[in-house]
């Protein structure tokens, strides 16, 4: 057994499970309020990478940084999810508060044009190229925690650690303070809500505001870590976040949080054993089935997802629906 | 002997299944233009109608005379054939399949499969489509399986990831070449004769065209098509009316992904070669956008709106007729939405005279302002030249970097159309002059530099628009909400 390989991997899978996590959260509230799968999410995210990078080279880029480094990401982070906060909160309004009423096909239908939308105006302003945060520089890769097998460089321990925090602070602002409550009522029932004197329009927008920030906090953190953005990233992202939404239970705090550690390890892992795992197979089935690489790390993450809608649709956290008349 | 008693109208009934709000609708619809437009169409005999929409398509091949637009005429016509099998799933039962484009690489691949030098087979047409069809219905049936009981955010996101897989599977697979993909495609061959002229290539697809519109419109007609358009309006009371919802999803899954199959087996031997990327998340919005413009669930809609979108696609991709193309575009779109008449028309004015003084005062005060040189060559760009903002490109008078002034212009441009959509309508046509104004200047200076990125940002904001003021597209029946 490949001790080292492995705690790698569970770093690797904590990394992204964090940076997932975080988009799942967006994705589950306002799953939960409006009961509508918000598939500009991820792209909101990638803005947000988008945002960070130009706050990076505002303060002076990587050469040459204005502030003291820590300060530097956390002005990132900040005026990212800031940026994102208002973007969401404009995705809401233009896209998708005309709808409320519509069938349910109709804000799915304008939810793909947001993110083509967004999407097609990142490419258009800043171009196809990879952009790197380049923080490699930023942060020396010596840098970190050196403990037996443990490696981990400290902007992994950051990610993994501001990741953690946000959702604390979340999970204490929806079970702790009045707006909390607000949400919850309103995602349990918005009319009752509304006749409970709860401005519904309201709490939606700051719904929106708070999950498309962790989403633009989401992709500062991946471009801190995995070096470089793109304005296709967001897809990617948002599928993801929303396979741990419902494999934690979408619509529960707690199960996105598990749900985006869990996918981001299981992808961690499978692209790490995937090649030993199915070239076990083959052998033993004199090569019936075919030796797959890690790009094929995605299948699993597919797999999983396929699972939990068929066997356990509600996730691991949430209470089975009931259909109503 | 008693009174006669003067005859009169029975009083007022509300028929069954009809309630007051409901024939309201219906009495405004009668009383309204397009309303008895569509009512005297519906009276012309259904193969009179179908000739009429095919013709166009017929007598096509004989007007155009360049190679480039017989192609477009066979992208056009593949496309309509997407959009017709889209519509089964999603305009007709309400599913919102985000897979569907994977059968239509599924079909391309499949004709490889079978008719390539690679493959090293070459089957005849007549056999080789009808069997792709089959088979992609098959695979649709397949991913219909799991899907059945998921309800509609679900279903998107498992048949998005369906499609993800597809991808990912066929850009990493060996035996497709990955992302090199299959590019010794054989032409067509019925009978033993080979198709391999254009002209050929188009009456293919124009025959499967008529072939499947008219078998969809004796489908919708049938009593499937009623349960799948009663599965769509509700389908916990389509299962209780005794319907078999699971096996009408599946139907239509398996249906839609047949007709895909058709068309990319018409698309592959057209294009000569196959690659993964060509059947990815672009596609499938195009697809989408052509359903949703057009009017889903109406099949002369679809066409129509297929044919627009790619029309206007292909006019895009060059800076030549993008421009006039734009101009055209928005002028039509203010003479039709703003009313009255003289209302349109003091936008437009308005909208001149404006530019011309706001160019005027940005002559006088920085000429670098308007000093750039326009992208477009076509005539509409010189004149408007003297007209909108160019700033010269290389560095704006405040010293921000070449092509900062298209970037800020664009994202204060989306802020003000958004604005636009908040204020009373007074204001909103008074805004409408500056914002117009604004448009020509990103146009000018962002958009016309892009113009293959630009299309597809417009047919984002066409998704959205359409789905917010016009969910029923162009020639869809609006939909009667009952709450």
């Amino acid at each position: 057994m490949d001790w080292e390989k492995l705690v790698q991997l569970t770093v690797n899978g904590l990394t992204l499970g964090g940076v997932y996590a975080l988009v799942a959260l967006g994705f589950s509230m306002v799953y939960g309020i409006l009961k509508l799968l918000n598939l500009a999410h991820g792209d909101v995210m990638m803005v947000g990478a988008f945002i960070g990078w130009g706050v990076l080279g505002w303060l002076g880029g990587v050469q040459d940084p204005r502030v003291a480094v820590w300060l530097l990401i956390v002005f990132m982070i900040l005026v990212a999810m800031v940026g994102c906060g208002f973007l969401g909160v404009a995705v809401e309004r233009f896209a998708y508060r005309p709808l409320r009423r519509a069938p349910r096909i109709a804000p799915l239908i304008s939810a793909l044009g947001v993110s083509f939308f967004i999407q097609n105006s990142v490419l258009l302003l800043w171009g196809a190229n990879f952009r790197s945060y380049e923080s490699f520089d930023l942060v020396d890769v010596e840098v970190g925690i050196h403990w037996g097998p443990l490696n981990v460089w400290i902007l992994r321990v950051v990610v993994i650690c501001s990741a953690l925090a946000m959702m604390a602070g979340l999970w204490i602002l929806v079970t702790r303070t009045k707006l909390g409550k607000a949400m919850r009522a309103t995602a349990f029932d918005r009319e009752a809500a509304a006749m409970m004197g709860i401005d519904v329009d309201r709490v939606i927008v700051k719904t929106f505001f708070i999950g498309s920030a962790l989403a633009g906090a989401a992709g500062v953190l991946a471009g801190l870590v995995f070096g470089s953005i793109n304005h296709f990233m967001g897809f990617g992202y948002g599928l993801k976040g929303f396979t741990a939404a419902v494999v934690g239970g979408i619509g529960s705090i707690p199960g996105a949080m598990f749900g985006g550690l869990f996918i981001g390890l299981a992808e961690a892992f499978s692209v790490g054993y995937i090649e030993d795992v199915t070239g076990w197979v083959s052998n033993r089935t004199g090569g019936v089935f075919p030796r797959l690489g890690s790009q094929f790390s995605d299948l699993v993450v597919f797999a999983i997802l396929i699972a939990f809608m068929l066997l356990r649709p509600q996730g691991i956290f949430g209470k089975p629906e009931v259909k109503k008349v | 002997m008693t009174e006669q008693v003067p005859e009169q109208a029975p009083p007022a009934q509300p028929r069954i299944g009809v309630d007051e709000w409901v024939a309201s609708a219906e009495e405004r619809r009668a009383r309204s233009l397009g309303g008895r437009v569509e009512d005297a169409l519906d009276r012309v005999p259904p193969v009179l109608r179908l000739a009429a929409l095919a013709l166009p398509f017929a007598v096509y091949p004989l007007l155009v005379d360049s190679d480039y637009l017989m192609q477009v005429g066979i992208d056009t016509l593949v496309f309509v054939l997407l959009v017709l099998g889209l519509n089964i799933a999603a305009g007709w039962v309400g599913l919102l399949d985000l897979g569907f484009v994977a059968f239509f690489g599924l079909g391309a691949y499949l004709y490889a499969a079978v008719a390539s030098e690679y493959a090293g087979r070459y089957w005849e047409a007549q056999w080789a489509i009808p069997a792709i069809a089959v088979a992609t219905a098959i695979a649709g049936f397949l991913l219909g399986l799991p899907s059945r009981r998921l309800v509609g955010d679900y279903l998107a996101i498992v048949t998005l990831f369906f499609l993800q897989l597809w991808l990912v599977v066929m850009v990493n697979a060996t035996f497709t070449r990955g992302p090199n993909g299959i590019s010794d495609i054989l032409p067509l061959k019925f009978f033993g004769r080979q198709v391999t002229s254009l002209d050929g290539n188009y009456y293919v697809a124009f025959f499967a065209f008529v072939l499947v519109i008219s078998v969809l419109y004796l489908v919708n007609r049938s009593r499937t098509g009623r349960a799948w358009r009663a599965l769509r309006e509700d389908e916990l009371a389509a299962e209780l009316m005794t319907m078999p919802v699971s096996r009408l999803k599946l139907m239509a899954f398996a249906f839609g992904a047949g007709v895909a199959g058709i068309a990319g087996a018409i698309f592959a031997p057209a294009q000569g070669a196959v690659f993964p990327l060509n059947f990815d998340i672009v596609l499938l919005i195009t697809v989408y956008a052509m359903m949703v413009l057009g009017g889903a669930g109406s099949l002369l809609g679809v066409t129509v709106g297929a044919v627009i979108i790619v029309a206007s696609l292909e006019a895009l991709r060059g800076p030549e007729d993008a421009s006039s193309l734009f101009y055209l575009a928005v002028v039509l779109a203010i003479v039709f939405l703003a009313r009255p008449w003289w209302r349109a028309l003091a936008v437009l004015g308005g909208t001149v005279v404006f530019g011309l003084v706001v160019h005027e005062a940005a002559e006088q005060w920085r000429p670098s302002l308007v000093d750039g040189v326009p992208f477009g060559q076509a005539r509409i760009d010189e004149l408007v030249d003297s007209w909108v903002l160019l700033p010269v490109d290389i560095v704006t008078p405040d010293g921000l970097p070449a092509g900062a002034f298209g970037r800020i212009a664009y994202l204060v441009f989306i802020a003000s159309v958004l604005a636009l959509t908040l204020v009373s309508s007074r204001w909103r046509t008074i805004g409408l002059v500056p914002v117009l104004y604004f448009a020509a200047c990103v146009w000018e200076n962002l958009l016309l530099a892009q113009p293959a990125v630009a299309r597809f940002v417009l047919m984002g904001a066409l998704l959205v628009g359409l789905m917010a003021y016009r969910p029923q597209g162009l020639l869809g029946k609006p939909r009667v909400e009952i709450a």
